[in-house]
């Protein structure tokens, strides 16, 4: 599912808004993570999971195809754990 | 660029009613509403994970489903082998737009 397929389908249950106004509120979510994630926030949503930001030191890397030392500067990488509602929900049904 | 140091300022913790505080502020709906969206959107995306499909938002990320097999674990405290059944996990790959983000690299498109 792409996000305009979610627009849609969050439309279909909610007739009285407008498609372009359910879009902005997807998009009012995703920014407002991504802000909170941006400014070195935790973003815990119960039930569905926790989005949180790990810090990564500097490290001396190599280029796999070449061999040379690359130094490859600090850096902070997006991390999501799933919540545990959502964990049980994706083991309810039997596995094929 | 100005990049915040993340030491400078205490961390908080966003939840539900700060993301529908984002929806009535940007959308001229009321708070309740604004709330039941919010509801409405996790509520969407779970259910098309829990039926093992992928969530894709473009500059945002992926939700993706992942199948385990069963494999053999340890109790970590008493180093007995159990063996882990099988599971299906979801993973979240964020995009390079949130990577860069994240990084202070891109700006904020408000």
């Amino acid at each position: 599912m792409i996000k305009s397929e979610l627009v849609q389908r969050i439309a279909e249950n909610n007739p009285h808004l407008y498609l372009r106004d359910v879009e902005n509120i997807v998009n009012a979510i995703l920014d407002e993570v991504t802000n909170a994630l941006a400014r070195g926030d935790r973003v815990e949503l119960r039930g569905f999971g926790a989005f949180a930001v790990k810090k990564r030191d500097a490290r001396q890397g190599r280029n796999p195809r070449t061999g040379a030392n690359v130094s490859v500067d600090e850096k902070a990488v997006p991390f999501f754990k799933t919540g545990k509602e959502l964990r049980e929900r994706l083991n309810e049904q039997q596995l094929g | 660029m100005t990049k915040s140091d993340p030491a400078a300022r205490v961390a908080r913790t966003v939840t539900r009613a700060d993301l529908s505080e984002a929806v009535y502020q940007r959308v001229g709906l009321s708070r309740a509403e604004s709330a039941h969206l919010v509801e409405s959107f996790l509520h969407e995306v779970s259910d098309t994970i829990a039926r093992g499909e992928t969530v894709k938002l473009s500059s945002f990320g992926s939700f993706v489903v992942r199948s385990k097999g069963e494999r053999i674990g340890r109790n970590p405290k008493t180093g007995v082998e159990v063996p882990i059944t099988p599971r299906r996990v979801m993973v979240f790959k964020p995009s390079n737009l949130l990577k860069a983000r994240i990084n202070g690299l891109a700006p904020a498109d408000d």
